[in-house]
């Protein structure tokens, strides 16, 4: 009898090429579009797949809605701005940093777990709600530590200064493979790159454990998960930690690439709807699908403009249509994309992709 | 008689001015499977509750052997060996049927927390876990989702996660209910199993007097929240009180 085998159905074959695509373009990120935007793009996507894949072990696999996410990546991004203005850029200044991100992380999530985990969903998003205001507010008020509403700028650890040659040729130039310098720039991608992939594989390997089967257990029926022995206050204090903890380590990274730290970039309330929005189109309950989500929101961002401006200028002779889709209009546009994407990906994405290729 | 694997002492629980189980003192033993009876309303599923870990007393203790489990929590009482089936169908809606009764196995193997390796790779839980859904026979149901299982079919994995907990004490809370005749007997087998084994502790909730004379060793009778019959069912369903309060309606239904 076939009991552990898995469905490799039509949908989930075609999710799991995409997979294959996206690992591989952001593999090869800096080789195939050889320019700073897109490296940008390339970074901030790595950054939210980790952002988004652990707040769908929260939302998408627990069942716990959480809106102070964003505040665990600020925690992860101050603690390592803070430590490398004070300290200058040095690997101390990184590791100190990042711990002390995730240890503030670890304290208040378990606070927060402990006192409200127990009580109704609506209760506990409340109070994830209200501290990540307080959290924000406390960051531009303590404008001494935290540079206020204009953040703070820094230095990274020196190998990933762009002036940082990697390797050189003979005439003591940077060295080029492909027509990419092997400057700081690259080994900062990298960096950013190869952290990400170990948190998101770290998280992965959760959502297959048996630990991870307990999270739907509580997320289906938390009554009868307990009724059938999971202490289950232990095991949502635990996965908000752990979040937390992924939540702010994607910040220190993120900060450490940014080499700039502040409330728009760390911490505020629209970061936290994005990943929201990543987690829903994406697919909850799928890690594949918060790298679905990510991929597409980030490209929207920032490539959505430039397609309607190309696309206004090439129906320019029409009447009306070069109005409508002229580039100022993309946010407009974006709220249309995302309701057409609801709507016809109820479950997400690659939620919506796997079950259907299930039914066939 | 072997001593009592599960008592209540004077166990109550009072909502607001509402006494819902009033001073219940019974103990139940090894090998033996006690009906609860009573009418609608009578403290039976609070009593379960209260025994489960769902509700806590307000006053008397709850004792499992000689560990008092009063105040415990539902999954600590799980952990001793206190397994509950539920009356209205309490799944894990969105998961497989095998996924439901793995989930127990599991539970009680206390693997929960393991993260090192993947699920799918402990065979010897998925092993044990496709020995309990054969002995529910749902052998040909194993992949699909609980959900879209038939009602009757519901009805057996929950008797399946209470197997997979391979509890001491199990409490089935009238495991037939909404079923049809012609799927009723292959839960009352299940029970029927666990009730040859003389270490294991059998409480049930039934209304159906065809069920509680198939299965019953001794009936209690509750009503307003107190416990007001106990004895062998010949005599318990002979006596007059019982006849007023309860069976005379019921057989009236019944008929």
């Amino acid at each position: 009898m076939k009991t552990t085998g898995m469905k490799q159905s039509y949908g989930t074959l075609t999710v799991k090429t995409a997979m294959l695509v996206i690992a591989g373009l952001l593999l090869f990120a800096p080789f195939l579009f050889q320019d700073i935007r897109a490296l940008e793009v390339a970074a901030r996507i790595c950054i939210f797949i980790v952002l988004v894949a652990s707040y769908d072990l929260l939302l998408g696999y627990t069942g716990i809605v959480s809106f102070a996410h964003t505040m665990f990546f600020g925690f992860g991004c101050y603690g390592a701005a803070i430590a490398l203005r004070q300290m200058g850029p040095g690997w101390d200044a990184v590791a100190i940093g990042t711990l002390g991100g995730v240890l503030v992380s670890l304290v208040v999530a378990t606070v927060i777990g402990l006192i409200s985990l127990r009580v109704k969903a609506i209760f506990f998003a409340m109070i994830t709600l209200a501290t990540a205001s307080v959290v924000l507010v406390l960051a531009s008020q303590l404008s001494q530590i935290t540079g206020g509403e204009d953040g703070i700028t820094y230095r990274a650890p020196d190998i990933f200064k762009t002036a940082t040659k990697l390797m050189v040729d003979e005439d003591g130039k940077v060295l080029r493979w492909f027509g990419v310098r092997l400057n700081g720039k690259l080994a900062a991608y990298y960096f950013v790159f190869t952290t990400s992939l170990v948190l998101f594989l770290i998280l992965l390997r959760v959502t297959v454990s048996p630990l991870g089967t307990v999270l739907k257990a509580i997320r289906e029926n938390e009554a009868r998960a307990e009724a059938i022995g999971y202490r289950v206050v232990a095991y949502r204090t635990f996965v908000f930690c752990l979040s937390a903890v992924m939540a702010s380590l994607a910040g220190s990274v993120y900060a450490i690439w940014l080499k700039y730290t502040g409330p728009d970039t760390a911490l505020s309330f629209s970061i936290m709807i994005d990943i929201l929005l990543m987690v829903v189109i994406g697919g909850m309950g799928t890690m594949w699908g918060a790298v679905i989500g990510a991929v597409l929101l980030v490209m929207a961002q920032y490539y959505l403009r430039d397609l309607m401006g190309a696309a206004s200028e090439a129906v320019a002779g029409i009447p009306l249509l070069p109005e409508l889709l002229a580039p100022d209009r993309w946010l407009f546009w974006l709220g249309i994309i995302f309701i057409l994407l609801v709507y016809f990906f109820p479950r997400g994405i690659a939620g919506t992709l796997m079950t259907r290729g299930m039914r066939t | 008689m072997p001593p009592a694997s599960l008592s209540t002492r004077d166990l109550t629980i009072r909502f607001g001015g509402h006494v819902a189980v009033n001073a219940v003192t019974c103990d139940f033993h090894p090998g033996e499977t006690t009906v609860i009876v009573g009418p609608n309303g009578a403290g039976k599923t609070t009593y379960f509750n209260l025994i489960s870990g769902q509700l806590t007393a307000s006053a008397g203790r709850v004792i499992k052997g000689e560990v008092d489990i009063t105040r415990m929590s539902p999954s600590a009482r799980a952990h001793l060996g206190v397994g509950r089936a539920f009356q209205l169908t309490n799944l894990f809606p969105q998961l497989t049927v095998l996924e439901n009764i793995r989930l127990a196995v599991q539970a009680r193997a206390g693997d929960g927390w393991g993260v090192f390796r993947a699920a799918r790779k402990l065979t010897h839980l998925t092993e044990k876990a496709v020995h309990f859904l054969e002995a529910a026979h749902l052998t040909d149901r194993a992949e699909m989702i609980a959900a879209a299982l038939p009602h009757g079919d519901q009805r057996k994995l929950e008797v399946a996660l209470l197997m997979a907990m391979e509890p001491d004490i199990y409490m089935f809370d009238e495991p037939t209910a909404g079923m049809s005749l012609d799927q009723a007997p292959a839960v009352l087998e299940l029970i029927a199993e666990i009730k040859q084994d003389p270490a294991k502790t059998v409480l049930l909730v039934e209304h159906k007097m065809d069920v509680v004379r198939a299965l019953a060793d001794r009936i209690i009778v509750l009503h307003n929240g107190e416990l007001l019959a106990d004895g062998p069912p010949t005599e318990v369903m002979q006596s007059q009180i019982v006849r007023d309060v309860y069976l005379g309606t019921a057989t009236e239904h019944t008929a």
